[in-house]
């Protein structure tokens, strides 16, 4: 099968700018660059299936190679729409990381780097703990400083709801 | 069999409903369940033991993993079940009067311990080695939520998941063994692997490894050195549950093991040493560290890794001699076991305490209980005439025939010592239990004649007792009778090749043997340890003991966990372009590798453009796309995009793809909208956070994956030689789905499933949407359904949407007073609630003019969908236009007059309408997803066709609008409202005339038209829905 120059070209350059702004800090540029790697990527599912042909209404009088191949097409219909889609969740997102924190752009998760940090010392099996000569012992035990009481949800979100 | 472990399984699941509702006594309920299984296997003996000699049930499961679920009953499943059921029977009945009824998590408890024995039976019966491990693991996990029964207790939880974590490491090799045998005799049942054992065992190596790591996970479980260390750590759990699971039950499942593959495979070359060495070393080893033990429970626990020691030497030595004394031995050793431990446990039940320094002259407090544990301890001491004594006296006789060599000396010596440390830890254990101490020894206070006063120990009644009780007659029975025993175990023992002058049989008094001399140099040196228990005590001290093993597991456990942080630090910086730059370059390099390494294709002949069309568009997306980096206004860049959007929709209809082309231009126009609906808020300039350097690695990444694509592209495409799997599809689209359209007939029938699954995301990222603006529920409704805003209400909208446009007061009050009486017949329903300013007229007219137009052709393109280029994704997102525009002319409440449904219940009606047309057939007897035509003359159209897969294109038509209408409403609507808020609360708080008296007449404004406004989102209170709401109340 031949190649078509134009929209391997085509394809190369959204890709690449795609990909350049998918590594910026800027949740809408980040956004943008998914856009062009989308419209690169139905790109490249439409040259893979071939050359331009009649439109894929059938006609008894055409060959089946005349038409233009459906499949890749019936393919780049749906990852259009589903691109709807997903840039509309983003652009919700970009909307509420705007009104949260005025930012747009994608920090370093915070986690990720506590982890990174975080001591080898774990109480669950570090400690040291008594023997035990007895499971009727009614005595108070001494209580892990650690498993104090779980308060879930107590720390809300500051931002919009609060203002 | 399979009755028995269903039994077990459905009495486990409903045990927490019987004991909400009875209490502790529940525990005799559960105690009948092994009981039935005990009293079936003495019933069937008789099938056993007969010239059928067992049998089997079950079959094939899985057939494509070897695996079958095939139980077989023979000697060896016989005398483990019986072990097995019946003191797990008697360890329920115990139960009953160990706990309180109010005992917390007592019905879980009751629940785990009844199927534990259920996975016991399971495994010992289990004749498929996958089945056997399934039942393996269930009892290893079972045993982690036993021993951490006491959720509170730090000790307790620490030995559950060491247990869990040993076992299973132990488990998982194990199962390696399992695979590398099964694959190597081609069959993974154990009674096939064992008839192949003989040819097996000449393999060589990968059997020896195969079975070493069997060994392993016996070795494991069996808590043999050096992974003896949970068992005595898992006494934090109850000790009814010690006296089951490490004394009964789940540690005998390692010697089961190893008695299972005895008969094939003690020949092979890792085996004997393994064994013998592990064995006598954990003997020998259990039984000094037991002498050093305060706590009765460690005493027995070290005790127990000594005596697993000793089984697995004899049994695991495999002969037949040894075989028979070494399940004689196991049999002794459950009774006596069991029994000791269930005395600890009513020791600190009554006494509250099991150290020994804190006990004193229970004796004569509790003499039934005194004489039960004397004859336990005597049968595991190897006293005559009781259970321990018959056995142990099979292994020493068994053993000193055996001795030919060094090898054999040695392990007999070992024995033999192993031996008087077993009778000193049961010297220890009565004398600890139940003597009186002397003064200096006990913690308690001194009494009379430098004796310990004798402690206090409640009463202890006969429910309590019987167990023990019970297990100890049973000790004796075995002692005095030990013939039952013998027949019971002989065609187990027939599996070895017997010599036929060692023909040896369990009894009571064989005469003065050489193994009599052995038991009676036994009990002399027992006595002198014993005896001079202070002398060894302060020796044991002197001696430097090695790290504990617990010690070196937790080094272990703890320099994972520091490697485990090391690497997550390493790789988890945190920062998304440092992960997506790894995918990236992963992606470039991997392929590339590939290409130019293993095989290069070669590149086909290129063409330049399919027309000076293509030519053009392709050249003003190029430049579009290479502009988009340099712009450095937000808006600016998006429109660029969009450039690109639409160029490929050109180069898309250049193809020969009009369905492409037409949703192309729809979804690129209406993200155009949502961008600029979401983005309004945002500041114009979009700035370059990053450093200069990392733009030059991020371009560098950029441009190599562009060109890493395009090769790609360029050598696959060159590549295709076969004819497109498509060829078909326009004939099958037309004469099976009775449609022109191809790519339709492809989306709502051929891969139809493909479109479900596509349509299921586009709900959940539209209900995504509206839940990340309107944050609490969808909001779908602004206005309460069934009426229309009336005047006064339009015009309290009006004002807050004007306050939100104009920055001074007096324009708005102006405004105000020019348009309020203008209210006749609008052009669109909600046009008054925007601000003079904001409204257009000429758009509202053009609006109204279009979008009935708009529906109409949204609607043509649903239906013709089939045939010509449309659909439902097409037809949805021209209807969503319409309503885009609607929205952009009249604002929210226009929108919201324009949908009388719902954005949620629109998308939940297709979704269901969808699910709904995918198994319609089925029951019709099609299969999912089945389309069928009906043909009808029309009094107009003629001769019409209806194909099903409509509904199907009105599902996803419904869907599409659905996710544009909460687009609409989340990214546009409240956003709005939340900009007018803004600017409200903005103008409240600048100080300034006129300030307060438009609060107030806000308030009165809003106050009479509260009947029928309601607030439009319970995150944002605003002061005018609130006053609305307060007053409200008073005018209902």
């Amino acid at each position: 099968m031949t190649v078509n120059l134009t929209l391997l070209v085509v394809m190369g350059v959204l890709y690449a700018v795609g990909v350049y702004l998918l590594l910026e800090r800027s949740l809408t540029r980040v956004l943008l660059g998914l856009m062009l790697l989308t419209n690169g990527t139905n790109l490249l599912i439409l040259h893979a299936g071939g050359a331009a042909g009649f439109a894929p209404l059938y006609e008894e009088s055409i060959a089946a190679q005349d038409y233009s191949d459906p499949l890749p097409q019936a393919l780049i219909l749906t990852a259009i729409v589903i691109s709807l889609a997903v840039t509309a969740f983003l652009l919700g997102m970009i909307y509420r990381s705007w009104v949260l924190g005025r930012r747009d752009e994608i920090q370093d998760d915070v986690e990720d780097r506590r982890v990174a940090r975080q001591s080898s010392y774990d109480v669950e099996s570090d400690a040291d703990v008594p023997a035990d000569t007895s499971e009727f012992d009614d005595a108070p035990r001494p209580r892990d400083p650690d498993e104090s009481v779980e308060t879930p949800g107590v720390r809300g979100i500051r931002g919009e709801e609060s203002r | 069999m399979t009755a028995v472990l269903l039994l077990h399984a459905v009495v486990a699941a409903v045990a927490p409903l019987l004991f909400a509702r009875m209490g502790r006594s529940a525990f005799y309920l559960l105690a009948a369940v092994p009981l039935a299984g005990f009293l079936w296997l003495l019933g069937s003996a008789p099938r056993v033991y007969g010239t059928e000699g067992g049998w089997t049930e079950g079959g094939e499961w899985i057939p494509s993993l070897h695996l079958d679920l095939v139980l077989r009953m023979d000697a060896l499943s016989w005398t483990m079940s019986l072990l097995v059921l019946g003191v797990g029977s008697l360890v329920l009945f115990y139960c009953a009067r160990y706990f309180k009824s109010d005992a917390s998590g007592i019905g879980g408890f009751g629940a785990q311990l009844l199927a534990f024995a259920g996975a016991m039976f399971g495994l010992v019966t289990a004749d498929d080695m996958l089945v056997l491990f399934v039942f393996w693991e269930i009892t290893t996990v079972l045993s982690f939520l036993l021993i951490g029964y006491s959720r509170t207790r730090l000790s307790a939880r620490r030995a559950a998941l060491q247990a869990l974590v040993l076992t299973t490491a132990g488990g998982l090799a194990m199962l390696v063994g399992i695979v590398m045998l099964g694959q190597a005799a081609g069959s993974y049942r154990i009674s096939e692997v064992l008839a192949a054992a003989p040819e097996l065992a000449q393999r060589g190596t990968v059997v020896d490894v195969a079975v070493l790591l069997l060994l392993v996970g016996a070795v494991a479980k069996s808590a043999l050195i050096p992974l003896h260390f949970w068992l005595p750590a898992a006494m934090a759990a109850p000790t009814p549950v010690s006296a089951y699971l490490h004394a009964a039950a789940m540690v005998k499942a390692g010697i089961y093991l190893v008695a299972r593959f005895a008969p094939g495979f003690a020949e092979t070359a890792m085996w004997q040493p393994t064994v013998t060495v592990l064995g006598l070393g954990t003997m020998l080893f259990g039984g000094w560290v037991a002498l050093k033990q305060y706590d009765l429970k460690l005493i027995l626990a070290y005790g127990t890794v000594s005596q697993l020691g000793f089984l697995v030497v004899v049994v695991g030595h495999g002969s037949a001699d040894t075989a028979q004394a070494g399940l004689a031995m196991l049999l002794a050793h459950g009774l006596f076991k069991a029994t000791l431990f269930l005395v600890v446990g009513i020791i600190d039940h009554r006494a509250g305490t099991r150290d020994i320094r804190r006990l004193s002259g229970l004796a004569r407090r509790v003499p039934v209980l005194f004489a039960v544990s004397l004859v336990a301890a005597a049968s595991m001491a190897g006293l005559p005439p009781l259970a321990g004594f018959v056995a142990k006296e099979a292994v020493l006789t068994a053993f000193a025939h055996d001795v030919d060599g060094a090898a054999g000396t040695v392990v007999l010596a070992g024995l033999v010592a192993g031996s008087v440390l077993t009778f000193a830890y049961s010297a220890r254990f009565v004398w600890g239990g139940f003597a009186q101490k002397s003064a200096e020894f006990s913690e308690l206070d001194a009494g009379v004649g430098g004796k310990a006063v004798i402690s206090d120990m409640q009463r202890v009644e006969p429910a309590f007792l019987a167990a023990p009780l019970v297990l100890s007659v049973l000790t004796v029975v075995f002692g005095l009778w030990p013939q039952p025993v013998d027949a019971m175990l002989q065609p187990y023992v027939d599996r070895f090749p017997v010599e036929a002058e060692h023909e040896f049989y369990l009894a009571l008094w064989h005469g003065l043997t050489p193994a009599l001399g052995l038991s009676v140099l036994v009990v002399a040196g027992g006595l002198l340890l014993y005896l001079g228990r202070r002398p060894v005590a302060d020796f044991q001290r002197a001696l430097p003991s090695l790290p504990a093993g617990e010690l070196v597991y937790r080094r272990v456990v703890n320099a994972l966990d520091l490697a485990a942080v090391w690497i997550t630090g390493r790789t988890q910086r945190g920062s998304l372009m440092f992960y997506l730059s790894v995918i990236l370059v992963t992606a470039i390099v991997v392929p590339l590798v590939a290409l130019f390494l293993e095989e290069t294709p070669p590149l086909g002949t290129l063409r330049v453009s399919d027309g000076p069309a293509q030519l053009i568009a392709g050249a003003a997306m190029v430049v579009a796309a290479l502009l988009v980096p340099l712009a450095t206004k937000r808006f600016l860049a998006v429109l660029l995009v969009s450039v690109t959007g639409y160029g490929l929709a050109l180069i898309f209809a250049l193809q020969g793809a009009p369905d492409l082309a037409l949703t192309q231009t729809l979804v690129e126009t209406v993200l155009l909208v949502a961008f600029v609906l979401a983005l309004r808020s945002l500041p114009a300039p979009l700035w370059h956070r990053n450093p200069a350097g990392r733009r030059l690695l991020r371009g560098t990444i950029a441009v190599t994956f562009g060109l890493f694509m395009m090769a790609l592209a360029a050598f696959s495409i060159s590549s295709r030689t076969a004819d497109p799997v498509s060829l078909e599809l326009p004939r099958m689209a037309y004469e099976l789905g009775d449609g022109q359209n191809v790519v339709n007939v492809i989306l709502v029938d051929i891969r139809a499933w493909d479109t479900f699954g596509e349509i299921s995301v586009l709900v959940l990222a539209a209900t995504g949407v509206a839940s990340l603006i309107f944050v609490t529920g969808r909001g779908d409704r602004i206005v309460r359904s069934g009426e229309d805003p009336t005047t006064d209400q339009l015009r309290v909208i009006r004002r807050r949407n004007a306050a939100a446009v104009s920055p001074g007061g007096e324009a708005l009050e102006v405004g105000l007073a020019r348009r309020d009486d203008d209210l006749e017949d609008p052009y669109l329903l909600a046009g008054r609630t925007l601000a003079p300013e904001r409204r257009s007229i000429v758009f509202e007219v053009v609006t109204r003019l279009l979008f009935h137009t708009f529906m109409m052709v949204s609607l043509y393109l649903l239906i013709a969908g089939h045939n010509d280029p449309g659909g439902g994704f097409s037809g949805g997102l021209m209807a969503g236009l319409a309503l885009t525009v609607r929205y952009l002319a009249g604002g929210r409440y226009e929108l919201e007059l324009a949908t009388p449904i719902n954005a949620g219940t629109m998308l939940g009606a297709g979704l269901a309408l969808a699910a709904l047309y995918a198994v319609t057939p089925v029951f019709l007897g099609g299969s999912v997803m089945q389309s069928y035509t009906f043909e009808a003359e029309l009094p107009v159209f003629g001769a019409e066709k209806f194909v099903t897969a409509l509904i199907f294109d009105v599902a996803v038509y419904l869907i599409v609008v659905g996710l544009i209408l909460d687009i609409l409403r989340s990214l546009g609507g409240r956003i709005d409202q939340r900009i007018e808020e803004e600017a409200v609360r903005r103008r409240r708080r600048a100080p300034g005339r006129g300030t307060r008296i438009r609060v107030t007449r806000q308030r009165k404004v809003a106050a009479a038209s509260a009947g029928s406004t309601t607030a439009t989102s319970a995150t944002s209170p605003t002061p005018i829905t609130r006053t609305g709401a307060d007053g409200g109340g008073g005018h209902r």
